[in-house]
């Protein structure tokens, strides 16, 4: 059983890409291995660094196994007659490559028929492996790919590649892509080794690629940089570094043999807001920000190498210069941006772009400006308290940050910068200093949530201004037509959208999506960018969008199950804090017994009417009581427009939980009522009257969600 | 190949020729020379130590990239004297595009110690043209180099020249400050945005024309005619037109509705260009037949 390697060694992958393209490999390659027979569960160990993806899968076959097959042949009757072969019996035993007199006799659903039991010798693995895998290879995905070999402009991977190792024990597999052979030879870190490694057996891989300065398993990079950051802060007392996540993964990915040095600045850089200088840090040069005993920023920073020590300080040293010129310029640039207050900036809007068919950012913080003030009104009169007076200026000053030096220069610190200046610069003398706080925090928080991890705006103002301002983005998107697709989403909308999901779930904003939607393209009324617009599909496709959007958030985020997700987003999906009510209530009373009976009453229900609408079957248009004769029918047709009543007022009062156990209630009637009576008679009249009764309640309780949808242990 | 900077107005060394003709077409190539690089709207009056209006590009093409370019490139750097043990050198991904050129790579910026030292970049197209075989550019930002080998802060600090008799020295603040600070004030405060684009719009249209005329010299019989056609001067109007739109985007003279499109025009003049070069090319050779006939 011997062990398999394949390593694909190339000119550094970028470190954003490299995670997924290694699990990526590791399914192909199991894949394979389990489709051609070559294990049954295979084990597979992935590596990576930024120049190689491999996988070592250990102990698989060193050939496939034979496989028998029974091969029909001619019908019986066909074959024989008289007991003689017939010529069709011997073309077949002709075909299959075996005697007539090993052929067998089988019986089939169809009748006897002549077979032959062939054997499907196994091919080798190292063979098998050779041919397959360039193909697996071939199509990993890549979000930026590239070509490099003259005259084969078709073959594109992330960067060229420059060699291959793939062998089964110790001997290469005669496998070739991209005009290279596989070996048994690697390569080994570019400074801190000076020759090729070659491998005796995969077992070797990690092992010797760890003598060559190479750390293949990410997980072990990853653990030898925290150790190395944690080390490099124990020289000041009582310090941390600020744990980051994707700073950490990303230098984890931008190393082969990582190291990590403790570098500092001059103090009076502290004077910057820590966001600034974080962002300086992270952003632009990779570094980790380190914070004192207090929680405070100090006055350093910590770097991760690519080799294996500094010795003489000459990286810790260029470092510094480095950092020391990013922070002049930011400091140079907040002092100068002073000079032009974040007021005095609203024109200068008109020659920033927005979008080349939607205008200008001038453009659109008039826009948005009436939007917010539209969405302020409709919460207003919802009873919930936002102050129109900071909405109409934040939004107005929301955008004119990227007219300031510091954001042109540092563009991932919009809004915090717009954020920071309102909270210090002078934006109207009258202005109280708490609104003007309330309108620096709005600007600040605009672009949040950055992701589903992330928090959404602080304020109800903020909020507002959050939404307003990205629900234009969306509403101009896609009136032009920039719809996402697949992969494609350039201009993040399904971020901004699920930012919008978000905010309102969390802030439990009554805001209707279409009259939200409705309002934003009315924005561009009158705009140049109107007569591009398309006429129809906008509504509804903003509204699968978001109906994408808010099923990802019920599922992902919220965690409910799929079918509650779809019976609530079935009733409605234009009111997300109303949908996530319902979802609430719907999943705590989903477990009970009642309710399942509830579902599989309301599947029935459905079916029937379905079937009387495909035959043609009439419906009374409305329910007569009087007209039931059947005691069960007429329990029900009593009890459905009383719960009915509470449902509705209890539906109107948002609470859900009361208004479903209302429904469950009704368990014990509607179930003797499919006991006992059948709906579909000959009767003209009663059948139409009964279906009349399934549609009332079908249109009753179906307004919070759609039951037919739960999946039920029964049908 | 070792060859001189063009002698033109260039917001990088992938405008001059040498490169954006050179990497069109499937001829074998390998250059390397300096390039002033001309970007107005990157003036800091000389008052900033790591920006300037007009800083200095190692140009080099390979054509087709060998196998080994990468060790080639940090041999290169060996060779100037960084001890790549001593360093911490990394490949961050960083692609390359320019709308006016119709061009667009993949590749990387190289960091030394944290400092962007080089662009290194893979050409997939230029010109609007997909390339085969591609070339592999290495853009070295020299000041950054020299600041970072004489370990100063300021580029405006790196020694220029030393006198060998008597040891003085010129920094580089001696030769460009005057240079940086007057050239900043003209790009933001005193070019003339009417005469600018004026000129524009002549250096345009003369182009278009030319680009015109090789239409029908093309369509003809006559290689002669074909290989003498003056497309290179054709390229030089349309550089003229990109250095002009930098300058009045320098000036904030371009609206935001209006930049879309000059730079569409801009493109179109070095996609004509590209395109037209391409054919030139692989024009025949004059027969001596028609050698005689132009001869008479």
């Amino acid at each position: 059983m011997p062990d398999f390697l394949l390593e694909i060694g190339c000119e550094e992958i970028p470190a954003r890409m490299i995670d997924a393209a290694r699990e990526e490999l590791k399914r192909r390659v199991s894949d394979v291995l389990v489709r051609e027979r070559l294990a049954a569960d295979p084990v597979l160990e992935p590596f990576s660094t930024p120049r190689r993806i491999s996988v070592l899968a250990r102990s698989i076959s060193g050939s496939q196994p034979d496989l028998e097959e029974q091969v029909p042949g001619p019908s019986y009757k066909v074959a024989f007659k008289d007991g003689e072969p017939t010529p069709a019996a011997q073309a077949f035993s002709r075909k299959v490559g075996v005697d007539l007199a090993q052929l067998e006799k089988i019986t089939t659903p169809k009748g006897e028929y002549l077979a032959a039991r062939v054997v499907k010798k196994g091919r080798p693995a190292a063979e098998v492996l050779a041919e397959l895998l360039p193909k697996e290879i071939a199509g990993l995905y890549w979000p930026k790919n590239m070509y490099w070999r003259p005259g084969d402009t078709n073959l594109r991977f992330v960067r060229p590649i420059r060699w291959l190792v793939a062998m089964l024990d110790g001997e290469a597999i005669p496998l070739e892509f991209a005009g290279i052979r596989a070996g048994v030879s690697s390569q080994g870190h570019r400074f801190l080794s000076s020759s090729k490694v070659s491998f005796a057996s995969p077992a070797e891989y990690a092992g010797k690629l760890e003598q060559a300065g190479v750390i293949a398993n990410p997980a072990e990079r990853e653990q030898r940089v925290r150790k190395a950051l944690d080390a490099a802060t124990r020289a000041l007392p009582g310090a941390r570094w600020r744990e980051d996540k994707e700073l950490l993964n990303t230098v984890v990915n931008l190393t082969e043999f990582p190291s990590a040095i403790l570098g500092s600045f001059d103090p009076q850089f502290l004077s910057l807001p820590e966001e600034v200088l974080v962002t300086v840090m992270r952003d632009h040069q990779k570094y980790f920000a380190v914070e004192d005993d207090q929680g405070k920023l100090a006055p350093h920073f910590l770097a991760v190498l690519n080799t294996d020590r500094d010795p003489e300080g000459l990286i810790r040293h260029g470092n510094e210069r480095v950092l020391r010129a990013r922070f002049n310029d930011a400091r140079f640039f907040w002092d100068i941006d002073q000079k032009v207050p974040l007021r005095e900036r609203i024109p200068l809007l008109k020659k920033v772009t927005f979008q080349k068919d939607l205008g200008s950012y001038y453009d659109k913080t008039r826009r948005v400006q009436r939007l917010a003030s539209l969405v302020s009104e409709a919460l207003r009169s919802a009873e919930i308290q936002v102050r129109p007076g900071v909405v109409h200026k934040a939004t107005l000053l929301a955008k004119t940050d990227l007219t300031t030096e510091l954001v042109k220069e540092f563009t991932e610190l919009q809004g915090i910068v717009g954020g920071l200046y309102a909270r210090v610069q002078q934006l109207d003398p009258a202005l109280p200093e708490a609104t003007r706080f309330a309108i620096a925090d709005a600007i600040y928080d605009q672009y949040r949530p950055e992701s589903m991890e992330d928090g959404v705006p602080r304020t109800l103002e903020g909020a507002v201004l959050s939404i307003s301002d990205k629900a234009d983005s969306i509403a101009g998107m896609f009136a032009l037509g920039l719809v996402p697709s697949g992969s494609k989403d350039p201009f993040a909308l399904r971020r901004q959208a699920n930012g919008i999901v978000k905010t309102v779930a969390e802030h439990k904003l009554p805001l209707s999506l279409r009259a939200l939607f409705k309002d934003a393209r009315e924005g561009y009324t009158g705009s140049e960018a109107e007569p591009k617009f398309k006429t129809i599909g906008y509504t509804s496709e903003v509204a699968d969008f978001f109906h994408e959007r808010l099923e990802f958030y019920l599922r992902e985020v919220c965690g409910y199950a799929y079918d509650v997700v779809n019976a609530v987003l079935a009733a409605g999906a234009d009111d997300v804090a109303d949908a996530i009510a319902r979802a609430e209530a719907v999943a705590h009373v989903r477990p009970s017994e009642d309710f399942e009976s509830i579902s599989i009453a309301f599947k029935r229900m459905k079916n029937i009417l379905r079937q009387a609408a495909d035959t043609g079957k009439k419906i009374a248009p409305a329910m007569d009581a009087a007209a039931f004769t059947d005691e069960p029918e007429q329990a029900l047709g009593a009890a459905v427009p009383q719960a009915a009543e509470k449902v509705r007022r209890l539906g109107e009062e948002k609470n859900y939980q009361a208004a479903l156990q209302e429904i469950a209630q009704l368990r014990p009637v509607i179930d003797k009522f499919f006991d006992k009576v059948m709906v579909m008679v000959e009767d003209e009249r009663v059948r139409a009257n009964r279906l009349a009764l399934l549609q009332a309640m079908l249109n009753e309780f179906s307004t919070m969600a759609d039951f037919s949808e739960i999946v039920t242990e029964k049908k | 190949m070792l060859q001189q900077p063009y002698d033109l107005e260039v917001g990088a060394g992938t405008m001059a020729p040498e490169t954006f003709l050179r990497v069109l077409g499937p001829q074998a190539y390998n250059v390397a020379y300096i390039q002033p690089s001309r970007r107005p709207a990157d003036g800091r009056y000389g008052e900033n130590p790591n920006r300037l209006y007009k800083h200095t590009q190692l140009q080099v093409i390979l054509k087709p990239p060998p196998e080994d370019v990468q060790d080639v490139f940090l041999e290169s750097l060996r060779a100037i004297g960084i001890d790549l043990r001593k360093h911490d050198i990394k490949f961050e991904e960083d692609n390359w595009e320019s709308p006016t050129l119709g061009a667009w790579g993949i590749g990387w910026q190289v960091m030394l110690d944290g400092l962007e030292i080089t662009q290194f970049t893979y050409f997939q197209q230029c010109g609007g043209m997909d390339l085969d075989p591609i070339s592999a550019e290495l853009t070295y930002g020299l000041e950054r180099i020299a600041a970072f080998l004489q370990d100063v802060d300021s580029i405006y600090d790196i020694v220029w020249a030393r006198d060998p008799r008597t040891g003085e020295e010129r920094t580089y603040g001696d030769v460009r400050l005057a240079d940086e600070l007057q050239m900043s004030v003209y790009n933001f405060e005193m070019a003339d945005v009417e005469r600018a684009w004026r000129h524009l719009e002549l250096y345009e249209s003369e182009c278009k024309d030319l680009l015109d005329q090789w239409n029908d010299v093309a369509a003809s019989c006559n290689s002669v005619a074909r290989r003498r056609f003056p497309l290179l001067g054709a390229f030089d109007l349309c550089l003229k037109c990109s250095h002009l739109f930098n300058i009045l985007d320098a000036r904030g003279a371009i609206s935001v509705t209006e930049r879309v499109g000059v730079i569409a025009r801009i493109r179109q003049l070095a996609v004509g260009v590209a395109k037209a070069w391409v054919a030139q090319q692989h024009a025949e050779a004059p027969t001596a037949v028609e050698v005689a006939k132009i001869a008479d």
